[in-house]
This record gives structure tokens, C-alpha cells and sequence, in this order.
């Protein structure tokens, strides 16, 4: 399901966050950030094994199933870095996938979704856990692919704000009247 | 821009450029008084600043060492950022969302109006709303405040209507877009809002006021001002009269200097402020510096706060326009039938994706946390912000070991919760999920406190020397040529957003600090 193999080099900056390779993927959204239609993730640190397992762990602990892995990926990309910079964290990932892999009966990557899910759950809160959460909960959803997905458009400053772009535009309440909430000046 | 020399001791020195230090330096320069700011932090500008929360996070915040304790869960979840506030040129009030509220008469006199309570350091201002009246006036003028001055208001953005139709439904009455100190229309050289939605990143069009794009070049423009970014202060030097003298900060480069000084204003926000009173010991003040009531650093306060977001069938897109808004003040009244003393202000908010993740319930994981994230772009949100209580024991105190770049003492910011804030914020999430429900709300997610944003209380004014660090100007008790300019001077916190009141008092003790001055008397 996930291929790790470096398809083709190509950049894709994302903010504070670089994932080698190209994106991909089922979801069109994705597509049109991505250059192409396959991706790999470059690991400077860990091995493959170990950076699929991290990015199913990812997957565990923050699940939302129709998101692609490859913004998971944005995750161990930048695990992988923290593990270069500092060899305590890049023990403290691989003795926790060995961990991962010894509480699955051996194959964490290869074992049901269900027997990784009770994995989890044992490890939950432990550094090991914390580290891969405590990353994850800033790089998974800090990048451009996660905030087409949700549905969050971000910096509208390029654009000229949301003044002209849907600031006010819901209407499926009554709108307020002028005194609480005045017309835009713009718009006069 | 001015330059001062090093040993030029006629100069009034202030200590950081937020919105009290911002403020006073220009007010002084405006009256042809010759004013250092010196600033921590670096000098952004419209230009420079990110529409991209952790990176702008990054470039404006405060991050040197901090710790925390206590019971408060900002203790458990953000335990090395108790507070979330800035180091930059413009200080806080470059993230700030611009909600502008005077302060109500009662709040100025909670010991009488509330009564003493048990746990809590309950003292009177030792001024009331008449005496700043005038200063309210003035602050509001410069900072454009809508629906004041014939400015009108701003315009309701989407988190606003779904606020509104559910605050109509239950009942409420004042519910409108604000007094926000932000353009509305174009005014004192600077734009209208365009609605981009980072008013907490820097506000990259200049609608909004921050001593950034107003205070500090109107000040420069005077020739007064030697403005002096990069520039930590770590110690106040005091004479045997008991005098302040002057100031030793630490350059970008870590080399540190001595500036002499007439005055001396800090205003470093109410954690760095008392930090570097207490910092500021010698044989002549042992136990820091103005510190003969015991009470510096003391009586921290950072408001009873906390945020509902909830999720509903068709998008909202919260996200899109001004941050902050839109607000209900029904709640802001002393009703102490509700089971506390004091009210709240509900304020429109909305964060980010980024932020949403780490703010939403810090901690958590698995498919209950993510099934709330999903609904991202269909949430409203709104903050809640409310009067704590003074309590002695919240403090910022030195940490016995930890020290920061400059090999200065960190501070630790300690602080729980009075059972009052606990039933204040109960209320505050019933009624908040209340007017979502009204508006069709599927689900609410009640958010707790995120790192403080208002920080208050630890350098307070009190009429009595015993009870407090300085009298109804900020100088200090104990040290006339010494001055608390920021909202450490806060006796208590009230309801309402702390920054126009900071603003309002700097006006006022600059008209008082240039009167001492020509009479001789500092
Ligand atoms: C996200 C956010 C939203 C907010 N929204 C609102 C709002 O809507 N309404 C409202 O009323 N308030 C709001 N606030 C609060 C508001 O920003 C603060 O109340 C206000 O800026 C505090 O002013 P201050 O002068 O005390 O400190 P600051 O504005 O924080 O300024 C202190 C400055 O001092 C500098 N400094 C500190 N120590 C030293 C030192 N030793 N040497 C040199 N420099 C030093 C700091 O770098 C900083 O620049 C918000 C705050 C945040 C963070
Ligand atoms: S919404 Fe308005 S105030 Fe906020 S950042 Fe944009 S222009 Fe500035």
C-alpha cells in the first residue's frame, strides 16, 4: 500500500516542511499541489522500515481516514529530521518501533488495523508516543495538502483578504442587522 | 530618531515597546521629553510579518525560558509557555485581536462591591472610572476604536452571524461587532481592515493599531526617540538614596551596556516586569526592587478564560475576516446569583487549522480528537473572558536554577484556579454552548484555557503602601523615579480585555511623569 522507493526527486515545499519527492494520490485536491502522481519520502536518519512503521503509528494515533499519507508522511519526514539532529530521539524512535513490532507478535507494519490500534493504546503517553504525537500534532496539519483537505484557505493576503472572497458569505442564518453589524466599508 | 549617549542620565528610559511601553515613549516624546525604549525583541514591520500561524509564532513570540505550576491545566498542557504573548518591536499588542472595552465603574472597586473572599487578595483601585474617563477618551481616539469617536463598526464576518442569530435566540441583548481597535474605515494614515483573518499574526495591512505601526514612528518623528530594539534589560541599577539610576541590557550580540536614566518605566508585560524588579536586588532593596510590600510579582491574574467552538451541518468558515470581531457583553455584570462574583465578555474567535490542532483539546489523540478536527471548516468559535480574583499565592517568582541566554533567572509563573474562575468558566461554557445550540449546533467542544494572553496584576496599584507596588500614577511606593507602565499595575482584572486600559493608564502617567519632571520633583 505505501511505497517508500524514491519514484522521482522532486521538491514540494510546504511550509517549514520539505517532502522529498512528489505527491500523489487518489485525492484529486492532492493532485493539483502535487507535480506527480507518485511520491516518496526521502529518509536522511531512519531506515525505510522504520519510517513506514513511524507513519502507521501517525496514522494510529491522529486517524483520519480519508487524509493521504502522504501529508502523513510530513510526519516522519520531520521525525526523521528531529532523529538526525539528535541521536537520543533517533533511539528513542527505533527502540519504540522495535517496540511496536515485539508488542504486534513481530510485524507491527504488517499486523490488522485492529491489532495496531491495541498497540497504540498500550503505548499511549509514553515518550516514545508522546514524541510522535507531539509532531504530529503541529506537522500534520501545518502544511498545504492538510489545509486543502480540511477545507481551511489559509493566507488570503495574495489574494486581498477575504473582503471580497466570502468573508460574510454564509446564508443559512438570517443576516444581522446594520447596527450590530455595519456593511463593510469596501463595499459601500 | 534620536541617538542618546550611554552616561546621559536626563533621559527617561523605557522598558519594553508593547502597548503600556509603546505608548508612555510616545505620549513623553510628544511632550518634547527625551525617551531610550529599549526592546528585547526584533523590528517587524507590515512587510515582514507571516499569514501563517506557527511561523509567525515564531517570529513574534516571547520563547526564552519560561516554567509553570499549580493546578491550572495551561500548567499541564503548555508547562514551559505559561504565557503567549511577544517579544518583538510593538510587543503583544503586534498579536493582539483589538478588542477595546472600557472597564466598568464597579470593577474599579471590587473589595467593596464583592466583598471579601476567602482565598482571594480583594483590593479597590486606588482611582475610579471618572478619573479615567478622560484618558478612556483619548486612548479610543488614537487607537480608532469603532462604535467610539463616529468611527463605525466593522463589518460581521461568519463566525459573527452564527454568533448573533444564537445570542438573539436565547435572549441576549448587546450583541454586536465590537469596539476593536481596527480600522473600519481608512483613519489616521492607516487602511481598512480587508478582512485577511491574521489580526493575531501582525495584521500585514496596518488597520489595526499596535504601537508598531503608530505609537513608535509617531514618536521617532518627534526627534525624541532612541528606540533600541534587540535590547534585553536584566538589572536596574539603584543608588544609596534609594534612586534608580539606570538600566544594564544585553545588546543582539550578548554584550551588555549600561544606560543611564532621570526615570525609569517598565513595562515588559506582568511576567517580565516583576521578573526584573526581583532580579533588580541589592543590599539597599534585598528583596527586589519597590518590594517593601512583599507584593511584587504577586496577585498574577490572567482572566477566567476558555473557548466554545462547535461544529454545524453547513460550512461557516470561520476563519475568513477579522479574528475578534464580534462579541455579547450580557454576561459581563456582577450577578452573584449566577454562583460568582464578576463577569464575562463572548468574543468571537476563530484559529486556524494549525492552531485548532494544538489547541482544541491539547493532548489528546485517536478518533474522537480526530472526528472533531474534520468538522474544522464547519465550526463557529467563540472565547470567553472573564474577572479572576487577585490571589497572593499566584506568582511569578525566580526559579532557583533555570537561567536564561543572559544567565538572568527564569521565571516561573505559578497560578490556580479560584473556585470562582472554576464557576465562572462552568456558566461561561453552559451559556456559550447555549447560543450554538440555538444557531443548530450538532456538537460543542468546550476548549479549555489556552497560555495567557492577558497577564496582569503582579506589580498592582493600591492607595496604601502595604497593600501594593505603586499609587494610581505606577510610580512605584518605595522608589519615586520608578514606574510599573504596563498591566502589572492592575489592582484587579475586571471582565474586559486589558489593553485599552493599559493604553488609557500610560496616557495618564505620562501627563503625571512630565509634571514631576518640570517640577523637579523625580
Ligand atoms: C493572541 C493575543 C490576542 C490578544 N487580544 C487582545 C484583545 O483583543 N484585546 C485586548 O485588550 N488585549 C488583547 N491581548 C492582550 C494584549 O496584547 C496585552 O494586554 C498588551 O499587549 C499588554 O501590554 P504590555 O505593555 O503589558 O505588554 P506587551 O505588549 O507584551 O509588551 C511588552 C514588551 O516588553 C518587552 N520586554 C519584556 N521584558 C523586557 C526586558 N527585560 N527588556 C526589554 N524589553 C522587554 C517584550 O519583548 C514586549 O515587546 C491579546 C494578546 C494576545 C497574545
Ligand atoms: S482582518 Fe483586518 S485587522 Fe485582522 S489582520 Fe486582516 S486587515 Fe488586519
Amino acid at each position: 500500500m505505501l511505497d517508500l522507493d524514491l519514484t522521482r526527486r522532486e521538491f514540494l515545499q510546504t511550509s517549514g516542511t520539505v517532502l522529498m519527492g512528489t505527491i500523489a494520490t487518489s485525492s484529486g485536491i492532492l493532485s493539483m499541489l502535487a507535480p506527480s502522481q507518485t511520491w516518496a519520502l526521502e529518509l536522511t536518519k531512519l531506515d525505510k522500515s522504520t519510517g513506514h512503521a513511524l507513519l502507521l503509528a501517525t496514522r494510529q494515533i491522529l486517524p483520519h481516514d480519508t487524509l493521504d499519507d502522504a501529508v502523513y508522511a510530513l510526519v516522519v519526514k520531520d521525525l526523521d529530521s528531529a532523529a538526525a539532529s539528535d541521536d537520543a530521539v533517533a533511539k528513542l524512535l527505533t527502540d519504540g518501533v522495535a517496540q511496536l513490532n515485539a508488542d504486534a507478535g513481530g510485524d507491527w507494519s504488517g499486523a490488522s488495523s485492529d491489532k495496531q490500534a491495541a498497540v497504540i493504546e498500550k503505548m499511549a503517553g509514553n515518550d516514545f508516543f508522546e514524541k510522535i504525537r507531539g509532531t504530529a500534532i503541529v506537522s500534520l496539519y501545518n502544511n498545504e495538502m492538510a489545509w486543502a483537505h480540511f477545507g481551511y484557505e489559509g493566507d488570503a493576503w495574495k489574494h486581498g483578504g477575504y473582503l471580497k472572497r466570502g468573508f460574510d458569505d454564509l446564508n443559512w442564518l438570517p443576516d444581522p442587522p446594520a447596527d450590530a453589524s455595519p456593511s463593510a466599508y469596501a463595499a459601500e | 530618531m534620536a541617538k542618546y549617549d550611554l552616561n546621559d542620565d536626563g533621559v527617561v528610559v523605557v522598558v519594553g515597546s508593547g502597548a503600556g511601553g509603546g505608548t508612555l515613549a510616545n505620549e513623553l516624546c510628544q511632550k518634547g521629553i527625551q525617551v531610550v525604549l529599549l526592546e528585547a525583541g526584533k523590528r517587524e514591520s507590515n512587510e515582514s510579518f507571516v499569514n501563517d500561524e506557527w511561523s509567525s509564532f515564531g517570529q513574534i513570540s516571547w520563547l526564552d525560558s519560561r516554567s509553570s505550576s499549580g493546578t491550572w491545566r495551561v500548567g499541564k498542557d503548555f508547562n514551559g509557555l505559561p504565557a503567549w504573548i511577544c517579544k518583538t518591536v510593538g510587543g503583544s499588542t503586534t498579536h493582539w485581536a483589538g478588542a477595546s472595552l472600557r472597564f466598568q465603574e464597579h470593577e474599579f472597586r471590587v473589595k467593596t462591591e464583592y466583598g471579601d473572599i476567602d482565598g482571594a487578595n480583594m483590593l479597590d483601585w486606588p482611582l475610579t472610572l471618572k478619573d479615567l474617563e478622560p484618558y478612556y477618551a483619548k486612548a479610543e481616539d488614537k487607537m480608532g476604536v469603532t462604535r467610539t469617536n463616529d468611527v463605525p463598526g466593522l463589518p460581521g464576518n461568519n463566525n459573527f452571524k452564527v454568533m448573533y442569530a444564537g445570542a438573539k435566540k436565547l435572549g441576549y441583548k448587546h450583541c454586536h461587532t465590537g469596539r476593536m481597535a481596527i480600522n473600519s474605515k481608512p483613519r489616521d494614515g492607516r487602511g481598512a481592515c480587508l478582512q485577511l483573518g491574521f489580526c493575531f499574526q501582525g495584521c500585514k495591512t496596518g488597520a489595526k493599531w499596535s504601537t508598531l505601526v503608530t505609537e513608535i514612528p509617531k514618536a521617532e518623528k518627534t526627534g525624541k526617540l532612541d528606540l533600541r530594539p534587540e535590547s534585553h534589560v536584566l538589572k536596574i541599577e539603584q543608588d544609596k538614596s534609594g534612586k534608580v539610576t539606570g538600566v544594564i541590557y544585553a545588546d543582539a550580540d550578548g554584550n551588555q551596556h549600561m544606560q543611564k536614566a532621570r526615570a525609569i518605566c517598565v513595562a515588559g508585560n506582568s511576567i517580565e516586569t516583576p521578573r526584573l524588579l526581583l532580579n533588580s536586588e541589592n543590599s539597599h532593596s534585598p528583596d527586589g526592587l519597590a518590594n517593601s510590600s512583599g507584593q511584587v510579582g504577586k496577585n498574577y491574574m490572567r482572566h477566567m478564560t476558555g473557548s466554545v467552538y462547535a461544529a454545524f451541518e453547513k460550512p461557516v468558515h470561520m476563519w475568513r475576516g477579522t479574528t475578534m470581531a464580534g462579541i455579547i457583553t450580557d454576561e459581563s455584570i456582577n450577578d452573584p446569583k449566577r454562583g460568582f462574583v464578576g463577569g464575562y465578555e463572548m468574543e468571537t474567535l476563530s484559529i486556524g487549522l494549525p492552531f485548532m490542532a494544538a489547541f482544541l483539546d491539547p493532548g489528546a489523540w485517536g478518533k474522537d480528537f480526530t472526528r472533531k478536527m474534520d468538522t474544522y471548516s464547519h465550526m463557529a468559535g467563540m472565547w470567553l473572558v472573564g474577572e479572576d480574583l487577585p490571589q497572593e499565592t499566584n506568582a511569578v517568582t525566580l526559579h532557583s536554577e533555570n537561567k536564561d541566554q543572559h544567565g538572568m533567572p527564569t521565571p516561573n509563573v505559578h497560578f490556580d484556579d479560584h473556585e470562582n474562575d472554576i464557576a465562572m468558566r462552568n456558566h461561561a461554557y453552559k451559556q456559550g454552548s447555549a447560543i450554538y445550540d440555538a444557531a443548530g449546533a450538532k456538537e460543542n467542544y468546550l476548549v479549555p484555557p489556552y497560555p495567557s494572553t492577558h497577564n496582569l496584576g503582579t506589580c498592582r496599584m493600591s492607595a496604601d503602601a502595604k497593600d501594593g507596588v505603586c499609587n494610581a500614577h505606577g510610580q512605584t511606593h518605595d522608589i519615586s523615579n520608578l514606574f510599573i507602565s504596563d498591566g502589572s499595575q492592575f489592582t484587579t482584572g475586571a471582565a474586559e480585555n486589558p489593553t485599552l486600559t493599559i493604553v488609557t493608564l500610560a496616557i495618564r502617567q505620562a501627563d503625571y511623569i512630565a509634571k514631576q519632571l518640570s517640577e523637579k520633583a523625580i
